[in-house]
């Protein structure tokens, strides 16, 4: 893509923050969101679930339910694709259960009825009969020589020789040679830690409505933040060819990466073909609790050597991740992350994806980073607290910048790091005096970020408007951002420009909404149709002119004549050529359809002060502030939106939520009552302070922007609770019988 | 099982439906009704996604029998703008962003709603534990917190 | 030629180096020259890789350019949330 015309000054549009677009939609209760749609006829589904961590399914009775009044038709393994292999397996394996049920709430067999009363009396009636197995939920047991084996040759190559078969995937990188850099450090510390697995926690469950007639043909509306992903993926479970299933995806209702993946789609489908009738399926929130999310479980091994001024000397860690029953815990990420933020000599870093009796990790904004940045920053702060060091100096002194050697191996371009830091010591926030019993911690924290598929097109009309489609769903307020992109670039007003999210007959593949990647790689492609519209409409004007088109350039919406050709002809507004585009060459539409690859990596720091009660161990957070570098801020409010959703998801990581396994293997807290994210009297005001030091990879140097906030605040949090406590908390969630047991255990010294 | 006739006021209109003993006010708001503004988030009275108001009272419709309804009044998002006029709370939610995703919104309107009638003049502490049970994932509440406590403030100037 | 780095944990599947010089002026012919060179490491290949150039993270397109004294780093590809 041409990114010669990098623009990064002048913009009248970009940078404002006008009212978006489906607003009205979202306030009046008009938006149609997962499961907010119907069709005639439509029957309504449950899925039967294990109530066991590890069983072998031995037989599946179904006669009962279907002799029941209204009961429509029942689907078990036996109706999805056989022979898949890889990725497809395993998500086959984990939307149906095969001969063995692999965690507490794995699917073994659906009903469609019609009624959802029906559909859940049926469910009671199908009888699964099971031959219960020894089961581990925890990644250190699981790792051990006499844990159960969740599934042989589930191990890739990658994984040295002698370690337990759940240990399915193995990473190893770095540079340098990290004991001689312990031996120049003044001071070394080593420390483990460990986090819990916790979900993605959007309001919305996961639904669907699905059609798959006699023909092969099939329809479906589902909330998703890829329905590409979900129409290739459903396809191949279902052994349908992928253009006849179109997949439209509704409004969505949060996904933070937990949508990324299929969990239920296929079953409605599977559903819908069994019993030849729309099938709607919801899932009741105790499922989306056992079956879908949540993130990997950690236990961290960091050794860090820093010397008397500050610099660090070396750095290593040993990152073991369970992901539930299936391969794929992000701890490359976690590897790749965790020294990122500084310029290391001698770093090596070691990753484990263990399989345990859990329901299937799926990806949980800038997944495996947080954590990493949990572990490695306490200890950077527990070395700046004994060597008397101030924690953002030392960690200037040590940051990453443009053509620092990266802790994951190449060489940083442009980053912001430095700034965010600068901008973190100069915020009131940092300086402010504390309170007795106050805590003040500050974190870094850093992801990659991602371009990925992108298919755009930027439709005009008669008058003058434009009518842009485009490919990932909306999950923050992106069709703002898009709409004020390309109204930036056609020069015409905001409100001239109407988004949709297309469906995937109507538009080339667009890879999931994820990794940051729908202002970046969406924007990206908006701007590129947006031009490519451009370059037609200054055709017609030439054609009309009798000029040379490159003698005509775009200006307020406008074309005009230029060079030798500047003042001979009036400026021609946009709606003038829309007006006989049928009669002066056709309708005039812009395309993008390309991989952008420029994404560029972002930096984040926070600021925290935290207060214990040291008879309740509950911690208050009192002041937040998050400082990150966003490239360029398209829409401003929606970016300090981002940054305020991941610092309260990284509130609740830190304080409160964690899958509760008991000894059964049975998850105990699967309803929001006993999983408790943040509710609004737990958090004050986030403040935020947007750093822009722009990406080359993007034409206004956008860098994404949602992922990043969720890596510093689990770190920031501990690290203020800490000096609060005046005790280091090593394990999440610090909830209060976490933070009483550490101030006993320090009673006790 | 046989099925309760029901007569009550939506949104100011008469409505009569059918409905299942153990059907909860949202089935019947969403399913029978077409009414899909309250959501279920999770059914068990947490999440406050589903909130309506009942003579005035702020319930979670998911905790409610249809059936219960019956000879009551029951508002419900949908009857929060007045034709084309948005309630100032909704308009002040557009305007601050205070809305990401949206799923919560109508809840969380609802229930603002409903706190403004009571107090019209609330401090933002007594709006968080007003909210306190309308969970929204997305947002952090900030600009919520923020939408409620100016709208308020307008509304005490205008009235 | 072209030196790719590959991060550590391949060096049990290309005979234990760590750096592997190969002919290439693509990405798609990076990945290519490293099958060719180390057949072990096709599976990881196959798992998806991204391959940095000069600190620019490729995750996907085989097409982009590479030149000999580009800096060439072989990363795990990116899934996001
Ligand atoms: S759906 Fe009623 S409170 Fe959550
Ligand atoms: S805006 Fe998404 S849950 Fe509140």
């Amino acid at each position: 893509m041409a990114l010669d015309d990098r623009k990064t000054s002048g913009f009248t549009q970009v940078g404002t923050r006008p009212n978006r677009p489906d607003g009205l939609d979202k306030v009046t209760g008009r938006a149609r969101f997962g499961a907010d749609v119907t069709a005639p006829g439509m029957l309504f589904a449950t899925i039967v679930r294990s109530p066991h961590a590890h069983a072998r399914i031995k037989k599946i009775d179904s006669s009962k339910a279907e002799a029941l009044a209204g009961v429509k038709g029942v689907v078990t393994r036996a109706d999805f694709a056989t022979g898949l292999t890889g990725e497809n397996w395993n998500i086959l394996e984990n939307v149906m259960a095969g001969d063995t049920a692999l965690y507490d709430g794995h699917a073994v067999a659906a009903v469609a009825a019609t009624s959802a009363l029906i559909a859940r009396d049926a469910a009671k009636l199908i009888e699964v009969e099971y031959e219960i197995l020894p089961h581990v939920t925890d990644v250190d047991a699981a790792m051990a020589d006499n844990a159960p084996v969740i599934r042989e040759g589930a191990a890739d190559k990658s994984v040295p020789e002698g370690m337990h078969p759940n240990v399915v995937r193995y990473h190893e990188s770095g540079h340098g040679d990290v004991d001689a850099g312990f031996a120049e450090a003044d001071l070394v510390i080593e420390d483990h830690f460990r986090t819990e697995a916790t979900h993605q926690g959007y309001i919305e469950p996961h639904a669907c409505l699905a059609t798959l007639g006699g023909d092969g043909k099939g329809e479906l509306w589902c909330c998703t933040q890829g329905h590409w992903n979900v129409q290739k993926i459903c396809a191949a479970l279902l052994g349908i060819e992928t253009a006849n299933l179109r997949v439209t995806a509704s409004e969505i209702g949060g996904g933070f990466g937990g949508k990324t993946a299929v969990f239920i789609e296929p079953v409605a489908l599977a559903l819908a073909r069994k019993t030849n009738k729309p099938v709607k399926l919801v899932m009741p929130r105790p499922d989306v609790f056992k079956a879908t999310g949540p993130t990997a479980s950690t236990s961290m091994d960091i050794k860090i050597g820093m010397k008397k001024d500050g610099t660090i000397t070396a750095a290593q860690g040993v990152f073991r991740l369970q992901g539930g029953a299936f391969p794929g815990a992000p701890m490359e990420f976690t590897a790749m992350c965790a020294f990122a933020p500084y310029a290391l000599k001698h770093v090596h870093q070691v990753g484990y994806d263990v399989i345990t009796n859990r329901p299937k990790q799926a990806a949980y904004r800038a997944p495996g980073s947080p954590m990493a940045a949990f572990a490695v920053e306490s200890v950077i702060d527990e070395l700046c607290r004994k060597l008397e060091l101030d924690p953002i100096e030392t960690r200037l002194k040590n940051a990453s910048k443009k053509g620092t050697k990266a802790s994951f191996g190449p060489m940083f371009d442009q980053i912001g790091l430095v700034e965010t830091l600068e901008a973190a010591k100069a915020h009131p926030h940092y300086s402010a005096p504390l309170k007795p019993g106050q805590g003040r911690g500050i974190s870094c924290g850093f992801w990659f970020n991602h371009g990925g598929e992108t298919a755009v097109t930027l439709a005009l009309s008669e008058d003058g408007t434009a009518q842009l489609a485009v490919g990932t769903p909306d999950i923050g307020g992106s069709r703002a951002s898009m709409a004020l992109m390309a109204a930036e670039e056609l020069g015409i007003p905001y409100e001239n420009i109407r988004v949709t999210i297309a469906d995937t007959a109507t538009l080339g593949y667009n890879e999931v909404s994820h990794g940051s990647r729908v202002t970046y790689a969406s924007g990206l492609a908006t701007i590129e149709a947006a031009r490519d519209a451009v370059g037609k409409l200054c055709a017609r004007a030439a054609a009309k002119w009798g000029i040379p088109e490159d003698a005509v350039k775009w200006e307020n919406g406008c074309a005009v004549p230029s060079g030798p050709n500047a003042g001979d002809f009036d400026p021609m507004p946009i709606a003038e050529i829309t007006k006989r585009m049928g009669a002066t060459g056709g309708p005039i539409v812009g395309h993008f359809e390309a991989t952008p690859e420029g994404a560029g990596v972002s930096f984040a720091t926070h600021i925290v002060d935290a207060e214990v009660d040291p008879e309740t161990g509950k911690t208050s957070v009192v002041r937040y502030t998050v400082v990150q570098d966003a490239g360029k801020a398209i829409h401003p409010t929606y970016v300090e939106g981002q940054y305020q959703g991941g610092a309260a998801q990284g509130i609740g990581w830190a304080l409160n939520e964690e899958y509760i396994y008991g000894d059964d293997g049975r998850l105990q807290n699967a309803v929001f009552l006993d999983y408790r994210i943040p509710v609004a009297s737990d958090l004050p005001m986030i403040d935020t302070v947007i750093v822009e030091v722009p990406n080359p990879g993007h034409p206004y140097g956008v860098r994404g922007v949602g992922e990043t906030s969720i890596c510093p605040p689990l770190a920031a949090i501990a690290n203020a609770v800490s000096a609060a406590a005046g005790v280091r908390l090593r394990e999440l969630p610090m909830s209060p019988p976490r933070i009483l047991a550490a101030l006993e255990r320090q009673r006790d010294g | 099982m046989s099925k309760i006739h029901v007569t009550t006021t939506i949104n100011g209109d008469e409505v009569e439906y059918l409905c299942d003993p153990r059907e909860t006010m949202l089935d019947v708001l969403r399913d029978r009704l077409g009414l899909t503004g309250a959501k279920e988030g999770c059914g068990t009275g947490d999440c406050g996604a589903c909130s309506v108001t009942l003579d005035g009272r702020l319930v979670c419709s998911c905790l409610m029998l249809g059936a219960e309804a019956d000879g009551h009044e029951i508002t419900t998002i949908e009857g929060m703008a007045t034709g084309e006029e948005l309630h100032p709370l909704q308009q002040k939610f557009i305007e601050y962003a205070a809305l990401q995703c949206g799923i919560c919104t109508p809840g969380i309107l609802v229930a603002t709603k409903a706190l403004l009638e009571k107090n019209p003049d609330p401090t933002e502490t007594e709006v968080r534990y007003w909210l306190a049970g309308n969970l929204c994932r997305c947002t952090g509440y900030d600009k919520i917190i923020r939408a409620v406590m100016d709208t308020a403030a307008d509304m005490r100037e205008a009235s | 030629m072209v030196e790719v780095n590959l991060w550590s944990g391949l060096r049990a599947l290309a005979d234990g180096k760590d750096k592997v010089e190969v002919e290439a002026a693509t990405v798609g012919e990076v990945l290519e020259g490293l099958v060719m060179a180390h057949p072990g490491l096709q599976d990881a290949i196959d798992a998806g890789v991204s391959v940095a150039v000069d600190g620019r993270v490729i995750a996907s397109s085989l097409t982009e350019p590479v030149q000999p004294d580009s800096e060439v780093f072989l990363m795990q590809r990116l899934k996001g949330g």
